[in-house]
C-alpha cells in the first residue's frame, strides 16, 4: 500500500503575538511546529502501513525551512519526504494550495506508485479552514472521507474501506473504495514516539525537494497569489470591548455574601434573566 | 484560504489580484444570495436559519432575492423544510429530491449543488461550518474553481457589490476581511451560533423551484452503512444552551468540575470548559468552548477559572452577559466579560449554586 500524508508546518500560534501598533504578526522567535492535527493523520497512516505493509510518503508545501518538520515526521517513522517549495506558491489560498498539493501527489504517484490513501489533518491551526483536504480529493477524483474518527476495516486486496465519520448528531459508518482521501479527526489515536531505528534512518534520509516544475505544475498561474480567487483586503486586530468588566466588589466576607452580590449584579444588569432562569430550571 | 489568510503583506495581496475591478463578462449574470439548508432526519440545522437571517440582509443590500437550497430524499418532507425557509426570510427555495440523497454523502450532494449553481448562477452562496457544510463547501468550491472563506464571523456587501467576509486568523489574534473579486459565486461558511437567530415570520411564503439530480446510485462509490446517533444527545445542545457554565484550569482538580456541573444544573443550563481541560481529559472534546471548540451564544455565560485567551474569547463573545470568576484581577477575561468578581471559583461556585437554588425556588413558590 502507498499512503501519502499531507503535513503543514505552522507557527506555534500559542506563542504568536500581534504588534500592538502595526497589527502585524511578530514572527521573530515563534517556533514552527507540525500542525498538531496532522500528527493524528500521520499516526493513522503509520499504523495501517505497519499492519498492511507498504510505504508512507509525507508531503508538505512550504518554505525551505519546512525541512525541519519533515525530518521530525521521518523520525516518527515515515518512509519518504517530499518538500514542495517554490516562490510561485507564495500567497496560495486553499484553492491554489490544493491544486499544488494534488499535482505533487500525482507526481509522487508516477514516481513511487499511485497512492491508495491520502491523509490530511482535520484542519490547520493557522489557516484553520478544513478546506484543503476536500480540495485535494476533488482534484484527484478520490472518494472523500472527512472527519474520520476511526478506520474500521481496510482491505488493500478488495480495495474496500469502512470508516466511522463524525457527522452532525452522530457517527456515519461509511463504506467506500480506494483510493480515498481521509481527513483525520483529532484525539483518535495516540502518537508513537520515534524509535531509535527510525531516528537513525531519518538522520540519513533525504528530504526530496521539488519546485513547481519538478512537481509537474505546468500552469503556474494556478499557483500562489495569482491562482487564488480569494484576496485578503484588510487585516486588523479584534476590537476590544469599549468597557471592561464591571467588577463586583465585596468585602472579604463569607462566600454566601459574595454569591448574593453576584446574583444581584446579574439581575440588575439583565432584568429579564430571572424569568428565563425560572423557566429553564422548571424544565430541567 | 490557508495562506491567503496570512496577513504578511496585505497591501501586496490586495494590490495584485484586486486590481481588476471589472467582473469577467460571464460572471455578470450571477445574481441572488443562496443559503444551503442543512436538512437531516426531519430537522433543519439551526445554523441554516441563522444564515437565512444574515443572507436576508445581504440580499436586501444587493437588492436581489434570497434563496434556500434544500436537498434530500423526499419531496414532501423538503416541502415542509421549504415552508420554514420562507418563514425565516427566503423568497425562493430550490429543491432537489431524490432517494439517493437520503443521507448526506459528498458525491451526490456536490453534484446537486454544483448543478444548481451552474444553472441558476447565484452571486453569494453561504453554508454552515458544520462537519456537513465544510465537507460540502470545499468540494463545491473546488469543482466550481471559486473562492471560499471559512468560519466567517461577519459578512457585509461593500460598495462594489462584493462580499466582504471577515474571519479570525492566527488563532484569533487577528481578523482579516477576504473578498472573492473575480469569481462567482462568492462562497463562505459560518459556524453555528455566530449569527443571531432571525425572528420567524409565521405565514410568510415564497416559491419552490424543483431541480432533478442527474445521477444514479451505481455512480456513487461511497455507501452509508449505518448512522449511530450520539447517545448523550444533549451534548450537541451546548452550542444552543441559554445558560452555560464553564470551567478552566483555575478549577485546579478534575473533581472540581462537579461544581461547574452543579451550577449549570440548577440554572437549567449546560456546561463546558476551556481547551486544557479537554487535553487533560477532564472533559469530553465536544464540550470545549472556543475557536477550536464550540461557539456559544447564551443569555448568560459564567466562566470560572478561565483566563480568557483569545481562542476562548472568540467562542463566547456572542453571549448576552458574561460573568467571569477569577482570582487574578488582571486576567484578560475581565477585558471582555460584562461582570467580574475577583474570587476563588472553587469556593464561590458552590455558594452561587446554593444561592441560586434558594432564590429560584422561592420565586417559583411565589409565582
Ligand atoms: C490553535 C489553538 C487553538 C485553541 N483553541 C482553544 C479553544 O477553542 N478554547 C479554549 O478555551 N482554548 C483554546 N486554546 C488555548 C488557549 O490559548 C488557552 O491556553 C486556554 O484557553 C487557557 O485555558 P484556561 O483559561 O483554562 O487556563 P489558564 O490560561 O491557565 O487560566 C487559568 C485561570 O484561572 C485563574 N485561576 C487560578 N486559580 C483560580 C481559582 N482558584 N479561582 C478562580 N480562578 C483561578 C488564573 O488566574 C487564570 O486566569 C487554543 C490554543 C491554540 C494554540
Ligand atoms: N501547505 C500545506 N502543505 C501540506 N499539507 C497542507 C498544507 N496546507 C494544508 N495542508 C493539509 O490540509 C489540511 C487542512 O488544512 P486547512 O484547509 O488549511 O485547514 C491540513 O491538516 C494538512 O493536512
Amino acid at each position: 500500500m502507498h499512503i501519502v500524508v499531507c503535513i503543514k508546518q505552522v507557527p506555534d500560534s500559542a506563542q504568536i503575538r500581534v504588534h500592538p501598533v502595526t497589527n502585524t504578526i511578530m514572527r521573530q522567535g515563534v517556533p514552527s511546529i507540525i500542525n498538531p492535527y496532522d500528527l493524528f493523520a500521520l499516526e493513522e497512516a503509520l499504523r495501517w502501513r505497519d499492519q498492511a505493509g507498504g510505504t508512507v510518503t509525507i508531503l508538505t508545501m512550504g518554505p525551505p525551512m519546512a525541512e525541519d518538520t519533515m525530518r521530525k515526521a521521518l523520525t516518527l517513522g515515515a518512509d519518504r519526504a517530499v518538500l514542495l517549495t517554490d516562490r510561485c506558491f507564495a500567497g496560495s489560498d486553499t484553492l491554489a494550495t490544493s491544486f499544488a498539493l494534488a499535482t505533487a501527489i500525482g507526481k509522487i504517484g508516477e514516481t513511487w506508485g499511485p497512492p491508495d490513501i491520502v491523509f490530511t489533518g482535520k484542519q490547520t491551526i493557522d489557516g484553520d479552514t478544513a478546506q484543503v483536504g476536500p480540495g485535494i480529493a476533488k482534484r484527484l477524483r478520490f472518494n472523500q472521507l472527512t472527519y474520520v474518527a476511526k478506520i474500521d476495516s481496510l482491505d488493500p486486496e478488495s480495495r474496500a474501506i469502512t470508516v466511522e465519520r463524525r457527522a452532525e448528531g452522530g457517527l456515519q459508518v461509511l463504506q467506500s473504495r480506494l483510493p480515498v482521501l481521509i481527513t483525520m479527526l483529532e484525539g483518535t489515536n495516540e502518537l508513537r514516539r520515534g524509535s531509535l531505528d527510525s531516528a537513525l534512518r531519518a538522520a540519513r534520509a533525504e528530504v526530496v525537494r521539488w519546485g513547481a516544475a519538478e512537481a509537474g505544475v505546468e500552469d503556474t498561474a494556478k499557483c500562489g497569489l495569482r491562482g487564488s480567487p480569494t484576496v485578503v483586503k484588510h487585516v486588523f486586530a479584534p476590537k476590544p470591548r469599549a468597557e471592561k468588566a464591571q467588577i463586583i466588589e465585596t468585602a472579604a466576607g463569607p462566600v454566601r455574601t459574595q454569591a448574593d452580590a453576584v446574583i444581584a449584579a446579574i439581575f440588575a444588569r439583565q432584568p429579564g434573566i430571572e424569568s428565563d432562569l425560572l423557566r429553564l430550571a422548571r424544565h430541567s | 484560504m490557508s495562506d491567503a489568510a496570512k496577513p504578511s503583506p496585505p497591501a501586496a495581496a490586495a494590490g495584485r489580484s484586486s486590481m481588476k475591478k471589472e467582473l469577467p463578462e460571464h460572471f455578470k449574470a450571477y445574481r441572488h444570495v443562496w443559503v444551503f439548508i442543512e436538512y437531516e432526519r426531519g430537522n433543519i440545522h439551526p445554523v441554516s436559519l441563522e444564515l437565512l437571517g444574515e443572507g436576508r440582509k445581504l440580499a436586501d443590500k444587493l437588492d436581489v432575492e434570497l434563496a434556500g437550497v434544500v436537498i434530500g430524499a423526499e419531496a414532501e418532507a423538503l416541502h415542509e423544510a421549504a415552508l420554514s425557509c420562507f418563514e425565516y426570510g427566503a423568497d425562493l427555495v430550490y429543491r432537489v429530491a431524490d432517494p439517493i440523497l437520503a443521507h448526506y454523502r459528498n458525491e451526490p450532494f456536490t453534484k446537486a449543488m454544483t448543478d444548481l449553481v451552474n444553472t441558476y448562477k447565484p452571486e453569494v452562496l453561504l453554508l454552515g461550518a458544520t462537519t456537513l457544510g465544510r465537507d460540502l463547501a470545499g468540494s463545491v468550491a473546488t469543482t466550481l474553481l471559486t473562492g471560499l472563506t471559512a468560519d466567517c464571523t461577519a459578512l457585509a456587501i461593500d460598495d462594489e457589490r462584493s462580499l466582504a467576509a471577515t474571519r479570525p486568523t492566527f488563532g484569533g489574534s487577528l481578523m482579516c476581511t477576504i473578498h472573492t473579486l473575480n469569481f462567482r459565486p462568492q462562497m463562505a461558511t459560518v459556524r453555528p451560533r455566530v449569527m443571531p437567530m432571525p425572528e420567524r415570520q409565521a405565514g410568510r411564503i415564497g416559491r419552490i423551484a424543483d431541480h432533478s439530480l442527474s445521477m444514479a446510485e451505481e455512480d456513487i462509490v461511497t455507501k452509508v452503512l449505518r448512522f449511530v446517533p450520539d447517545r448523550d444527545s444533549d451534548k450537541a445542545q451546548l452550542a444552543y444552551a441559554d445558560i452555560v457554565v464553564a470551567g478552566g484550569l483555575g478549577l485546579r482538580t478534575p473533581e472540581n468540575l462537579r461544581l461547574v456541573k452543579e451550577l449549570a444544573e440548577v440554572l437549567g443550563g449546560d456546561y463546558g470548559g476551556s481547551r486544557p481541560l479537554v487535553q487533560k481529559g477532564w472533559i469530553e472534546a465536544d464540550r470545549q468552548i472556543g475557536q477550536t471548540g464550540k461557539t456559544i451564544r447564551p443569555k448568560l455565560y459564567i466562566a470560572a477559572g478561565i483566563s480568557g485567551a483569545v481562542q476562548h474569547r472568540v467562542g463566547v463573545e456572542g453571549a448576552d452577559l458574561i460573568l467571569a470568576i477569577n482570582t487574578d484581577a488582571n486576567a484578560p477575561i475581565f477585558d471582555f466579560a460584562h461582570l467580574g468578581i475577583v474570587a476563588d471559583a472553587v469556593s464561590l461556585l458552590p455558594a452561587l449554586t446554593e444561592a441560586f437554588r434558594q432564590r429560584l425556588s422561592i420565586n417559583r413558590a411565589a409565582s
